[in-house]
């Protein structure tokens, strides 16, 4: 058996007195996709945001059990360290108010990096990676708020792999786009693979079964069942994963 | 019946509303009008060109002399050193506001910046004449406390106000995902504050300053109380001084109606609301373009 990368034991999360996450365990292991699916409400996001510690910007979150990362509790990692490790793409494309190159090489300047040559050659491969290189290498220093919203999703996205993280978290990534951009950012996610570990959170059943291994479905802040995407969506073994995944409810 | 009376109240109502803001712009455009005509009448007898090249101000000397350079300098000296003082004291307690203090404490702060607004600006002059000039006097061992430099401390303390409040609003209004995305990419609190949300927020943050500036170069009571009046080219902020508000103020009552001390006082005047237009106007294009 292959040690997880991320192990998550008894996780509940509360907002004030109300309860998100319930009791939640489970594994991701490295370099897969991991789907998460759910009706809204369901704590898809709290989950994702609880594993680079984003929720406790709110000021009554508070959670209890352990999130371990290469067997290490996330709590003993500094804030900066672990979300450089664990990068997250949010649902509206959240570019900076800077240039394209600017939003890109944000992350390796806030952790010491300055060199001019170095941070060109990562803002060069981030892009490529993400898809968006040949879009936009003419126009580099242009506000990246010009940007169509696939674009800027990518931008966001590239943003994530200049830090060099281990993790690559996905909050709906593509709610708001049109299905081309939806294929490149599917498409940028399956080449990503081979280096990165990607949880994916969707609302979208359609994209979970095409571009993810194994899936978990959530509700009402409770993990209902996780099991390799291609049984999950033919047998699983609940009845209520079953009516969500055949459009009964959610 | 109703209907009819009803229309009469709208139509009322609407003459009011739109009479009221057609006052206000007859209002600016009439002060500035009155200026401009006594203003004219001034330089008739007195050459403009000696109002701007003069290097003394000798009103009441035979002849006299009109040199508006000590006052505008003195105006310019106090108003620099204020805003050196303020601005970073103001943008600090901004950010300290806006950001880091939890919220109990953001909330008294706002109320004791508000009233801090609302403390008259006799007091502080009297504040500075009793404790802040003699201060000033010991620590610089200067020959009198009445000088520039105790004028714009006081004046910075006016306008932190303005700036603090102003700044305030406009960190707050940078939209939270910003942060969230810079915290997301492992940024710590300052990095975020420093490079994302100073940023986005920069024109709203200048307006505020602008208006601080409008603020303080328009104040009278307190630099007549501390500045020590003497309409003198000033050699350092340390020296009195006097301001362009504080020449109008402290001559109006003596001048004889009518005559060229009288209205060589309205084109101080007038040069003043003009400085003052062009930095509210300042302001306002900056407040605008951080809108969009």
């Amino acid at each position: 058996m292959v040690e997880p990368l991320i192990k998550i034991i008894n996780l509940s999360a509360y907002f004030g007195n109300l309860c998100v996450l319930k009791n939640l365990n489970i594994e991701i292991y490295k370099n897969e996709i991991l789907g998460i699916i759910g009706p809204a409400n369901s704590g898809k996001t709290t989950f994702l945001r609880a594993l680079n510690r984003l929720n406790y910007l709110q000021a009554n979150y508070h959670q209890k059990g352990k999130i371990l990362l290469e067997g290490k509790d996330i709590r003993e990692i500094k804030d900066s360290i672990l979300r450089k490790k664990i990068g997250i793409v949010f649902a509206l494309p959240q570019v900076l108010p800077m240039s394209i190159y600017e939003n890109v090489a944000y992350g390796p300047k806030v952790h010491g990096l300055r060199k001019r040559e170095h941070l060109d050659s990562i803002v060069e491969e981030a892009l490529k990676k993400a898809y968006l290189w040949e879009e936009v290498k003419d126009r580099l220093h242009t506000p990246a708020n010009k940007l169509s919203g696939g674009q800027q999703q990518r931008l966001c996205i590239a943003r994530v792999l200049a830090v060099e993280p281990e993790v690559i978290l996905y909050d709906e990534p593509c709610s708001g786009l049109d299905p081309i951009s939806t294929a490149k950012i599917e498409e940028a996610m399956r080449v990503l693979q081979e280096n990165y570990t990607q949880i994916l959170v969707t609302n979208n059943t359609k994209q979970a079964a095409r571009v993810t291994q194994r899936c978990a479905f959530f509700l009402m802040g409770e993990l209902i069942e996780s099991n390799a995407t291609s049984i999950l969506f033919t047998s699983p073994e609940d009845k209520r994963t079953d009516d969500y995944i055949r459009g009964r409810f959610g | 019946m109703f209907s009819k009376l009803q229309k009469i109240k709208e139509s009322i109502l609407e003459f009011f509303i739109r009479g009221s803001g057609i006052l206000i712009i007859l209002f600016v455009v009439l002060i500035f009008l009155f200026l401009l005509k006594d203003s004219l009448f001034f330089f008739k007898s007195y050459p403009l060109k000696d109002f701007f090249t003069q290097k003394k101000w000798l009103p009441i000397s035979e002849p006299p002399s009109f040199g508006i350079i000590p006052l505008l300098l003195g105006s310019i000296y106090v108003t620099f050193f204020a805003i050196i003082i303020c601005v970073p004291l103001g943008m600090g307690c901004a950010m300290f506001i806006a950001e880091v203090a939890p919220s109990f404490l953001r909330n008294i702060l706002k109320s004791f910046v508000e009233i801090l607004a609302a403390i008259p600006s006799v007091v502080l002059g009297f504040i500075g004449i009793v404790w802040l000039g003699p201060l000033v006097k010991k620590i610089f061992s200067i020959p009198t406390g009445m000088c520039g430099f105790t004028g714009s401390l006081l004046l910075a303390f006016m306008a932190l106000p303005t700036i603090i409040s102003i700044s305030e609003d406009a960190l707050r209004s940078v939209p939270y995902t910003y942060k969230e995305a810079a915290f997301g990419l492992g940024a710590t609190k300052w990095q975020t504050l420093w490079r994302v949300i100073l940023p986005a927020a920069s024109s709203g943050i200048i307006a505020a300053i602008m208006l601080g500036i409008g603020r303080v170069i328009g104040e009278t009571m307190v630099v007549m109380m501390v500045t020590g009046n003497s309409p003198i080219i000033p050699s350092s902020i340390l020296e009195p001084l006097r301001t362009l508000t504080a020449t109008i103020a402290s001559e109006m009552g003596e001048t004889v109606r009518g005559g060229l001390h009288y209205f060589a006082l309205f084109s101080v005047g007038l040069i003043l609301f003009i400085i003052t237009f062009i930095i509210n106007f300042l302001a306002d294009l900056f407040l605008h373009r951080s809108k969009k």
